[in-house]
C-alpha cells in the first residue's frame, strides 16, 4: 500500500481532524510522514540496563524518532491482533495442526527487524507467525498458510509452524526444538564466505537452550568466527516447564561460556533494536554472540494449552500491566505528544480491519491442488496417484 | 479373548508357543470390547471401562509400585505429560522416581541407558514419536548394542521408551509420524505397538519387565477414543506373539496399533461381499511372530499388510518379503501393501495420505477377485499361473487404491535385477 502524501502546508493537526478515510492504514502513515518533526531523533533510556557476559554492553540510551515509535506501535498492534485472530480461527477449526502464538513477544520481532536488513537472515522455531510478518510477510500470506490455503506463504503445505519468506532471508519455522540452531551456523558460514557483511539471527527458546545441538552450534560458530547471533527468546517456559525446573543456570546469555552474551529486556522494543544493532556489528568483527531476550508469552504454549496450570493468572496480568511491549510504546508516544490516545485507538481499529480483511481474503483462497501432496518431496514429483476418502481419482501431473 | 488375558496373568514366563494354540481357538471373530465385557475373570479381578491413556497410567502405577527400582521421566511427565499418561505418578511415588527432564531427547535416552545399566527400570517418555530422532543415535548405537559389544557384561534391558505415534486427524508434519520401521532395522531393541487399552496395559508391563531395551509406541489418536474393559490388576501379555483378532478364509490382513481399526472396518465391509478376512494384530514388530502370520497366509493364500508409515521401506515390506520366502507356493495373489504414501506426513492432505478403510477394502477385493478369477491360480498356484501365456497376472498386478508408478499408465514398476541382459535403466 503506498503512502498518501499530503501537501506540505497541510498541518499535522488539520490532517488529524479529517474524517477517517476508508483507505486502511493511510491515517497513521499520513500522520507521521507529513511533519518535519517526525524524523527528529530523540534519545530514550531502556527500561533496564543491559547485562553483558564477556563484553562491554551497549549504552542504555537509544535513539529513535516519532515516526519509528508510531511504526513500532502499529506493527506490534498488528501482530497482536493477528495472533488473537488466529486464536479464534483455530477455535473455529479453520486452522488445523499445531499453532503457537507470539503475543507478548512482539517487541523481539519488531525491534530485531528495525536493526537489520532483509539481506540478513533470520531462522526460528515454530512460533514464527510474527517473525514472518516482521520480515515483510503479508497478512494474507500468513492467514492463508494458517488455514492451509494455496495463497499461504508456504503454499498451504506448511501450516502454522512452517512459515518462510525467501526473498527477505527468512529461513523460517522449524518443528524440532533446537534443530534450527546449527542450521543458523551454516547460513552464517555461507554469508561470511560471500564477504557481504550480512549476518544470521538464529532464534531459539529457553526450552531449546537445553538441547545439545545448541552447544554444538555455539562451538562451531565460535571456532569459525561465524557472523551468527544466537537469540534466546526466553519466555520463561518451555511448554509447561518453568525455566528453573529445566535449566541449572537460566542465565542463557552466559551459557555460551566462551561466546559473549548480552541480556536484553525483550519487552522493550527499543532495547531490542539497540541490542540487535550492537550484535550485528559485534559478530561481523568478533564472531558469534548470544542475545538473551527476556520476554513473555501471554497465550499457552500451543492451542491445546490453556496456559494457566503452571503459572498464576496474577503472573500473567502482572506482566501485562507492567511490561507489555505495546503499552510501553503507547506510553512513550503519549508522553511525547506524538499522537493522542484517540489516534492510537484509531490505529488499533485500522489494524483490526486490516486483519479482518486479510482473513476474508485468505478464506477465499482455495485449498492446494491435491497433486501438491506429491510435489516438492524431491525436485521432480513422485509420480504417484492416490485417491482420498471420497474415492475421487486424483492424478498428478508429472514434471 | 478376555479370558485369555486373565489366564495369561502371571504365566508370561512360559513360552509363547504354549499360548498360541489356545488363543487361536478362543479368538472370536472380532476385537469388539463386548466379548471382554461378557467374560468373567477366573482370578476374580475386577475390570473397569477405561481409555487408553488411563490403561497406560495404570500400567505405570503398577510398574512403579511393584519394583522400587523403576523410574518414570521425560518432558513434562511429572505434570502428567501432554497426553495425561503419567498423571498422579509424581504425587504417588515422589519426585525422585517420577520427574521432568529438560528438553533434550538425546540426553533423556542416554541417561536412561545409564540408569538401566545399573539394574534399574528406566521408563522414559519421548513426548511425540516425531521427537525420537534426536535420540536415534542413543537407541541405535548405545542401547541396542550394549549387551552384544560388552560380551554380555552390560546391558540396558531395563530401558523402556514410550512415545505416542501416528495420525490424529490434523497433526501435520511433526505430530503424526510413525517411525517404527527405523527401529525394526536395529537388532537389539524390541518394538511393540498396542491396539487398545487392554492390550496396552499388558504389553507395556511386559516391555517394562522385559530384560531387553524396548520401544513402546502408543497410538495417540486412541488415547481418549479407545475405551475398553481393562482388568485392574497386574497382568502381562506376551511379547513377540501376534494375535489373530478375526478369523477368516480368503485373505490375511496384518497390521498393528491404530491402523487395525481401519482394517477391521474394511474386513466387515468385505464380508458383505462374501470375502472372509483374517485379521492379525502383530503387536510386537521386532522380533516378530512370523509363525502366526505364516500359518494364516498358508490357510488363506493371500496377504495384505497395512501401516500408516510410508510404504517404501516400511515394516510391511519386511512382512511381505518373509511371506514370499515362507509361503511362496501357497500365495494366490501378490502381497498387497496399503500404507502411507511416500511423502512427508502432510498437513492439509492427511485424508489422501492415510491408508483408510476404502483403500484397504479395494485392495482386499482386487487381491481376492483377481486370483479367484484366475482359473490358473485356482487350479494350481500363482507361480504356475504366472508362467501361462493367458494368465492375467502376467500383465498386470491388481490395482489397489494407491497406484505407484513413474508412468501413470504403464502398470506397476518392476525393477529387474541388474544382469547382462537387463542392465538397470537410468
Ligand atoms: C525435539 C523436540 N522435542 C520436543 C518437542 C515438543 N515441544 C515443542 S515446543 C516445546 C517447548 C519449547 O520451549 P521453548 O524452547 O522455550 O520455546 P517456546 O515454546 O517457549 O517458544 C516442546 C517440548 C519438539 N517440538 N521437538
Ligand atoms: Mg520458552
Amino acid at each position: 500500500m503506498s503512502l498518501i502524501q499530503l501537501s506540505k502546508n497541510q498541518s499535522l493537526h488539520a490532517a488529524l481532524l479529517l474524517p477517517v478515510t476508508n483507505s486502511v492504514g493511510a491515517h497513521l502513515r499520513r500522520h507521521f510522514s507529513s511533519t518535519e518533526t517526525d524524523t527528529r531523533t530523540l534519545t530514550i533510556e531502556t527500561s533496564v540496563p543491559y547485562t553483558g557476559h564477556k563484553l562491554e554492553p551497549p549504552s542504555r540510551s537509544v535513539e529513535t524518532t516519532q515516526k519509528e515509535l508510531l511504526t513500532f506501535f502499529r506493527e506490534m498492534s498488528l501482530m497482536r491482533r493477528m495472533e488473537i485472530a488466529a486464536d479464534s480461527l483455530y477455535k473455529a477449526k479453520l486452522i488445523r495442526g499445531f499453532c503457537h502464538l507470539y503475543d507478548g513477544q512482539e517487541a523481539v520481532a519488531v525491534g530485531m527487524e528495525a536493526a537489520i536488513t532483509k539481506k540478513d537472515n533470520v531462522i526460528t522455531a515454530y512460533r514464527d507467525h510474527c517473525i514472518y510478518l516482521a520480515r515483510g510477510g503479508t497478512l494474507v500470506g500468513a492467514f492463508a498458510e494458517l488455514m492451509g490455503r494455496r495463497d499461504g506463504c508456504s503454499k498451504g503445505k506448511g501450516g502454522s509452524m512452517h512459515f518462510y519468506k525467501k526473498d527477505s532471508g527468512f529461513y523460517g519455522g522449524h518443528g524440532i526444538v533446537g534443530a534450527q540452531t546449527p542450521l543458523g551456523c551454516g547460513l552464517a558460514f555461507a554469508q561470511k564466505y560471500l564477504k557481504e557483511e550480512h549476518v544470521t539471527f538464529t532464534l531459539y527458546g529457553d526450552g531449546a537452550a537445553n538441547q545439545g545441538q545448541l552447544f554444538e552450534a555455539l562451538n562451531m560458530a565460535a571456532l569459525w568466527d561465524l557472523p551468527v547471533i544466537l537469540v534466546c527468546e526466553n519466555n520463561h517456559y518451555g511448554m509447561g516447564t518453568a525455566e528453573w525446573r529445566a535449566a541449572k543456570s537460566p542465565a542463557y546469555y552466559k551459557r555460551g561460556d566462551y561466546v559473549p552474551g548480552l541480556k536484553v529486556d525483550g519487552m522493550d522494543v527499543l532495547a531490542v533494536k539497540q541490542a540487535c544493532k550492537f550484535a550485528k556489528e559485534h559478530v561481523l568483527k568478533n564472531g558469534p554472540i548470544i542475545l538473551e531476550m527476556d520476554t513473555y508469552r501471554y497465550h499457552g504454549h500451543s492451542m491445546s494449552d490453556p496456559g494457566s496450570t503452571y503459572r498464576t493468572r496474577d503472573e500473567i496480568s502482572g506482566i501485562r500491566q507492567e511490561r507489555d511491549p505495546i503499552e510501553r510504546v503507547r506510553k512513550l508516544i503519549l508522553s511525547h505528544d506524538f499522537a493522542t490516545e484517540k489516534e492510537l485507538k484509531d490505529t488499533e481499529k485500522e489494524v483490526r480491519k486490516e486483519v479482518d480483511d486479510a482473513i476474508a481474503q485468505a478464506k477465499e483462497s482455495p485449498m492446494p491442488d491435491p497433486s501438491e501432496l506429491f510435489t516438492n518431496v524431491f525436485v521432480k514429483g513422485l509420480g504417484a496417484d492416490a485417491f482420498g476418502v471420497d474415492r475421487k481419482e486424483i492424478r498428478t501431473v508429472l514434471p | 479373548m478376555a479370558s485369555d488375558v486373565t489366564r495369561r496373568i502371571g504365566i508370561v514366563g512360559g513360552t509363547a508357543w504354549r499360548w498360541r494354540g489356545a488363543r487361536r481357538m478362543s479368538t472370536s471373530t472380532s476385537t469388539s470390547t463386548s466379548s471382554a465385557a461378557k467374560t468373567k475373570s477366573s482370578s476374580g479381578s475386577t475390570k473397569k471401562e477405561v481409555n487408553l491413556f488411563t490403561a497406560i497410567n495404570q500400567a505405570l502405577h503398577i510398574a512403579l509400585d511393584t519394583d522400587p527400582r523403576a523410574y518414570v521421566f521425560g518432558e513434562d511427565v511429572s505434570f502428567g505429560g501432554v497426553f495425561r499418561c503419567t498423571i498422579g505418578l509424581a504425587e504417588r511415588f515422589g519426585k525422585n522416581r517420577v520427574f521432568n527432564t529438560p528438553l533434550c531427547e538425546q540426553g533423556i535416552v542416554g541417561f536412561a541407558i545409564g540408569l538401566a545399566a545399573m539394574g534399574n527400570r528406566a521408563i522414559s517418555e519421548i513426548q511425540f514419536a516425531d521427537y525420537i530422532y534426536p535420540a536415534f543415535d542413543q537407541i541405535v548405537n548405545e542401547a541396542a548394542k550394549f549387551r552384544y559389544r560388552s560380551g554380555n557384561q552390560f546391558n540396558c534391558g531395563g530401558l523402556t521408551i514410550r512415545a505416542p505415534y501416528g495420525a490424529v486427524g490434523h497433526g501435520g508434519h511433526y505430530h503424526s509420524q510413525s517411525p517404527e520401521a527405523f527401529f525394526c532395522h536395529v537388532p537389539g531393541v524390541k518394538v511393540v505397538i498396542p491396539r487398545g487399552p487392554q492390550q496396552a496395559k499388558g504389553l507395556l508391563l511386559s516391555c517394562i519387565r522385559d530384560p531387553n531395551p524396548t520401544l513402546f509406541f502408543e497410538p495417540k489418536s486412541l488415547y481418549r477414543l479407545a475405551v475398553e474393559e481393562v482388568p485392574e490388576n497386574d497382568y502381562m501379555l506376551p511379547l513377540s506373539l501376534a494375535e489373530v483378532i478375526r478369523e477368516g478364509r480368503d485373505i490375511t490382513l496384518v497390521g498393528w496399533g491404530a491402523q487395525l481399526s481401519a482394517m477391521e472396518e474394511a474386513c466387515k465391509e468385505a464380508e458383505k461381499d462374501g470375502i472372509s478376512c483374517e485379521l492379525i494384530d502383530l503387536r510386537t514388530l521386532l522380533p516378530w511372530d512370523k509363525e502366526t502370520v505364516e500359518a494364516s497366509v498358508k490357510k488363506t493364500g493371500r496377504l495384505l499388510v497395512s501401516h500408516e508409515a510410508p510404504v517404501t521401506g516400511g515394516f510391511g515390506a519386511e512382512i511381505a518379503a518373509s511371506v514370499a520366502e515362507r509361503c511362496f507356493l501357497r500365495l494366490e495373489a501378490p502381497v498387497a501393501r496399503i500404507c502411507g504414501l511416500d511423502t512427508p506426513f502432510p498437513l492439509v492432505f492427511e485424508p489422501f495420505y492415510l491408508p483408510n478403510k476404502n483403500k484397504i477394502l479395494d485392495a482386499i477385493k482386487s487381491t481376492v477377485k483377481s486370483s479367484r478369477s484366475c482359473v490358473f491360480a485356482r487350479q494350481q498356484n500363482i507361480w504356475l499361473a504366472l508362467m501361462h501365456p493367458f494368465c492375467p497376472h502376467k500383465q498386470k498386478q491388481p490395482v489397489t487404491g494407491l497406484i505407484e508408478s513413474g508412468r501413470p499408465d504403464s502398470g506397476p514398476t518392476v525393477q529387474p535385477a541388474p544382469s547382462a541382459d537387463h542392465p538397470v535403466q537410468q
